[in-house]
């Protein structure tokens, strides 16, 4: 092991994912990217979310859909898409208005992407589900509400 | 993982989907709900570590479980499931899927029977070998017909058992399972109930577990699944593995059979 | 270690979907154990996904993600037989790579 590979193995635990991919010689350090945005995650409302993403101000906008179902029999797992047709779509966030943290995640999406993830959250209750898009610069945003039932009987 | 049919389903219990039932567009949602889950279904994590698990030589025997016999010759698991409970000559005893493995661990890789079961269900952060053995020997039957003729004496003499119980009332609130799934169209809250004295009910019923509950975050195993039942009816709980369980699953099976396995499921 | 990935990745008319599921507990640090006490937060939190090598997709994760993570996504490009890798790490310095090929 050459003492850069070594130095940026001891560096790794502060690194994050590419930190650590780079330092493994499993992406080039250009690609590199953010480390974890805690302020964002542990962020506990909208405006404070929107701030830390720098998104302070995303107008709403109808060229984001949300792709969900109305109502989620559990809330452990909600399956929740963004999807929009606008052209360079940097990045995508997802946030739950009334969980503790909003932040659920947050997607960056290379040159040649499509505008199109899908993951499954947890939801603490019926709640606004934000979708937050990044496109040339500007953040714009989108909601929908998604009611959780846990109806019948628990078997 | 693409081959595979999604397996689609309903509510949690037995229930059954698609009934008329007026509710309209909660109905719709729920369904998309489900239609949303069934494309990636945590399950199939739990098959490829139940596939590693049964390849990989374990216990004080250090064997691994490819010559375990469930029913069609040792290490032969496609189809097996569908075709469970059965007679096994060797333990004169009809077993299922669960009761079978948990021989073979004790058997051929020389496990204690409670080490074995200790953990016959996960816990958070304790996961279940058993789960994710069944898990993968359940897959080996997707798409495959439901056949439990129960032709047998032993057989036969457990799916009248299975069938007694059924219809047996029981416990503080004189419950039985026929009460809620002994008819058409009946629902408890948004879950429809399926009846599982039709073949179109059991088979609904039977052939989509093992399935993932994304409540809990794991997979639910017949003998779970049954075991809880009967919790819920404010029965006694009855011991993993035992007879009474094993003979409700013939009950069920012999009246599924001939519905198609669609393994493992996803259910709220 | 961590339990395998299952990553789904097939090329159609240039644009190559890609499913994942990765096995993950995702504790929230807000559950409580049989004996009363906060089980602490365990999640992963960064994601990568390269084709042949080429960053595709980075995400981060907070706690409200789904136990058992699942993962959608397309890309233009991929061809049959292209490799497609997904790496994660976790908030106690897990991680966990797997590797297919697009089919």
């Amino acid at each position: 092991m050459n003492m850069q590979r070594r130095e940026a193995l001891k560096a790794g635990g502060g690194l994050g994912l590419f930190g650590l991919l780079a330092a493994a010689g499993l992406i080039t350090p250009g690609q590199a990217r953010a480390e974890w945005n805690k302020s964002a995650f542990d962020a506990k409302s909208i405006e404070d979310t929107l701030k830390a993403l720098g998104a302070t101000g995303a107008q709403s906008s109808t060229d984001i859909q949300i792709t969900a179902p109305d109502i989620a029999e559990n809330g452990a797992v909600v399956p929740v898409g963004v999807v929009s047709a606008l052209a360079g779509v940097e990045a995508i966030a997802i946030l739950i208005e009334k969980n503790p943290n909003p932040l659920a995640a947050s997607f960056m999406l290379p040159a040649g992407t499509e505008a199109s993830v899908q993951t499954r959250v947890k939801m603490g209750q019926t709640s606004d589900v934000i979708a937050i898009v990044k496109a040339g610069g500007k953040f714009i945003m989108t909601k929908k509400e998604i009611k959780v039932t846990l109806g019948g009987c628990g078997g | 993982m693409s081959t595979r049919l999604p397996a689609v389903l309903a509510a949690v219990g037995f229930g059954l989907a698609g009934t008329a039932i007026a509710q309209g567009s909660t109905m719709d949602e729920i369904a998309k709900y489900r239609e949303m889950l069934a494309d990636g279904n945590p399950a199939e994590l739990l098959e490829l570590k139940g596939e590693s698990l049964w390849k990989t030589p374990r216990g004080p025997k250090n064997a691994s479980l490819e010559q375990c016999d469930m029913g069609l010759g040792p290490g032969k698991l496609d189809g097996a499931y569908a075709q469970l409970p059965r007679y096994f000559a060797d333990t004169r005893k009809v077993m299922d899927v669960e009761s079978r493995l948990v021989h073979c661990m004790v058997s051929l890789q020389g496990f204690q029977y409670e080490d074995v079961t200790r953990q016959w269900f996960s816990r958070p952060g304790k996961e279940s070998e058993i789960e994710a053995l069944v898990t993968y020997i359940g897959g080996k039957s997707n798409g495959m017909k439901i056949d439990v003729p129960a032709r047998h004496p032993e057989e036969a003499r457990m799916a009248k058992v299975g069938e007694y119980i059924f219809y047996r009332r029981s416990g503080p609130q004189d419950f039985s399972c026929a009460i809620c799934h002994g008819q058409d169209d009946k629902r408890i809250r948004l879950q429809d109930l399926g009846n599982l004295t039709t073949q179109a009910g059991a088979g609904m019923a039977m052939s989509t577990w093992p399935s993932y509950r994304v409540s809990q975050g794991a997979v639910w195993t017949m003998q779970r699944r049954l075991i809880d039942c009967m919790r819920q009816a404010r029965w006694p709980e009855p011991k993993y593995l035992s007879d009474s369980v094993i003979a409700l699953q013939v009950y069920l099976q012999k009246t599924a059979s001939g519905t198609v396995m669609q393994t493992p499921g996803i259910k709220r | 270690m961590a339990d395998p990935m299952k990553i789904r990745a097939s090329a159609k008319d240039g644009i190559t979907e890609v499913k994942v599921l990765m096995s993950h507990e995702m504790e929230t640090g807000q559950r409580k154990d049989s004996s009363g006490n906060l089980v602490p937060a365990h999640f992963i939190t960064e994601l990568s996904a390269e084709h042949n090598g080429k960053q595709v997709l980075a995400a981060q994760f907070g706690t409200a993600v789904s136990k058992n993570p699942y993962l959608a996504f397309k890309f233009k490009g991929g061809a049959k037989g292209d490799k497609l890798a997904v790496s994660w790490v976790d908030n106690k310095g897990d991680k966990r790579t797997d590797e297919v090929q697009i089919n």
